[in-house]
């Protein structure tokens, strides 16, 4: 079966108010248990906000590196899953209902990539 | 959404949701073979209504909905039935009652179904088209083309062990006391053979059949997940994400083996490793722990130079006492030969020789090939690849003795 890593991408200037909200959490939390039974979540997580990571660049044969917050980029990577599925489809399944627990002032544009194997 | 987009997704859902719906129909209406035709039912109802009326929220909870419903249906015709034959004087047929049931059943619903697939009244072969059937949502042409068996095949054991059940009365149960572990040793060994039928073919032209291997991981991970206090559960998945963890090292380019020692361990699966550990450290002392345990001292060595062969002896050693099996004392005497030297692990092999239940195994003269090629015995170290390669099923594996006999020319 392969596996995808669906990246999860937030808007960090328009991000709601106060995080998720209590609720967000415990749906969250029983999404992540049913895909852990279910034998298909193989790692998640969140991420800190992009104010505490850097980029670091190679290019030209030269290291240059630059501090968050990255606002200058509509969207950046806020979290993932990595999950192992039958096919893409499955894959979407799962997907579709980690963003259908968030209620709706949410923005979240997730994209989910298929992991190349044996490379 | 478009028609042939919604068939996909009911068809995606339904393959994500159907052991589970099966699981809670059977639980009604006590025979997994009625209990698939209702879900198949239900798959049916959600792909003539969804493309009207919209994927709905929770399209689980729907079909499961629907199946119950079908199923508690049937029940009533069949009571109402068996009362009026009662009425005219015959016997009452036994039929129980629906039960009442929510969300939280349905992973012992689930744990029953593996229970119920896996019960000792049904022939090997069986319990694995069942469990591949109800559990890893595998249809009968994928079994066959796994199994590398007919698709006819396929199809007459799935039936008839349903039937099996249905006529043996197996009850929709998950043992408890001692009958318990008999029937988890069952459960298990299904997960194990599927893997091991993945991870080295016994016939065939491919040496690893991925597909099976992933089948047979989400299973135990299933499994581990619904029984958390079975440490052998534990240890079996241990050690399958150690064993898959390896695959994509264990071919070349094109599709030959690699050994052990010739692999490329930057292309062993980290995650699986690390999934590995933890399901380890949550073993126990039985069987498939002690072999997760063997797993791990090569998962975690960087080099193959810096493999702990005196530790894996020792693991051997505990497992032999345990569960005495010629194979089991034909890798320790591998282990030995690393730790030891070949000589002395060759008196174990010759020892081993004269078992009537290693005959026709190829791994036997394979291993005293490679012991003989390392103590410079070569003609003799020829013979036994050559031994080995005639009685190997796979063809790969063939090719590799093959050549190995040729270099020892």
């Amino acid at each position: 079966m392969p596996r995808f890593l669906t990246l999860i991408r937030i808007d960090e200037n328009n991000a709601p108010e106060g995080g998720p909200s209590p609720e967000l959490q415990e749906r969250m939390g029983e999404l992540l248990a049913e895909m852990t039974k279910a034998g298909v979540m193989l790692d998640n997580a969140g991420l800190t906000p992009t104010s505490q990571g850097t980029r670091v660049t190679w290019s030209g044969g030269k290291l240059s590196s630059t501090d968050g917050p990255f606002t200058e980029t509509k969207e950046v990577v806020g979290g993932y899953l990595l999950i192992q599925a039958k096919d893409k489809a499955e894959a979407l399944e799962w997907t579709h209902r980690f963003l259908r627990v968030h209620e709706e002032h949410w923005t979240v544009t997730t994209e989910v990539r298929e992991i190349a194997e044996n490379c | 959404m478009t028609g042939a987009g919604t068939a996909d997704a009911v068809e995606t859902v339904f393959r994500i949701e159907s052991a589970r719906i099966i699981a809670g129909v059977t639980r009604i209406v006590r025979d997994v073979g009625i209990a698939e035709e209702l879900a198949q039912d239900a798959l049916v109802a959600a792909l003539e209504q969804w493309p009207e009326s919209g994927v709905p929220d929770r399209p689980g909870a729907w079909l499961m909905a629907t199946a119950k419903h079908r199923a508690v249906d049937l029940v009533r015709r069949k009571e109402t039935y068996a009362r009026k034959l009662a009425e005219v004087g015959r016997a009452l047929e036994d039929v129980p009652p629906p039960e009442p049931s929510d969300a939280e059943d349905i992973d012992d619903d689930l744990l029953r179904l593996v229970f119920t697939a896996c019960h000792p009244v049904l022939p090997a072969p069986a319990r694995i088209a069942l469990t591949l059937r109800l559990l890893g949502g595998l249809t009968t042409p994928e079994i066959a083309r796994a199994f590398l068996v007919a698709e006819p095949t396929v199809a007459q054991r799935v039936v008839r062990a349903k039937r099996t059940l249905a006529e043996a009365r197996v009850p929709f149960e998950v043992p408890y006391g001692t009958e318990r572990s008999a029937r988890l040793s069952s459960v298990l060994e299904v997960i194990y053979l599927v893997f091991n039928e993945g991870y080295t073919a016994t016939a065939g032209d491919d040496l690893v059949r991925p597909a099976l291997c992933e089948d047979a991981l989400r299973l135990v991970r299933v499994l581990a997940n619904l029984m958390p206090d079975e440490p052998e559960v534990h240890g079996l998945a241990a050690l399958l994400e150690f064993q898959a963890s390896r695959i994509p090292a264990r071919t070349g380019p094109a599709g030959e083996p690699v050994l052990l020692a010739d692999q490329n361990r930057a292309k062993w699966n980290r995650i699986l490793i690390r999934r590995g550990v933890d399901a380890l450290h949550r073993g126990g002392h039985g069987p498939y722990s002690l072999q997760a345990a063997i797993a791990a001292h090569h998962a975690l060595a960087l080099r193959y130079e810096d493999t702990d062969w005196a530790a894996i002896a020792t693991l051997y050693d505990r497992l032999l006492a345990q569960s005495p099996s010629p194979v089991v004392e034909l890798n320790r005497a591998v282990a030995v030969s690393m730790a030891e030297g070949p000589a002395a692990a060759l008196k174990l092999v010759d020892a081993l020789a004269v078992d009537p239940a290693l005959k026709g195994y190829h791994l036997l003269p394979s291993v005293r090939g490679d012991l003989l090629e390392r103590l410079g015995r070569v003609p003799e170290a020829r013979e036994e690849f050559e031994r080995a390669a005639a009685l190997a099923r796979n063809a790969r594996e063939r090719e590799l003795l093959l050549a190995r006999a040729a270099r020892s020319g």
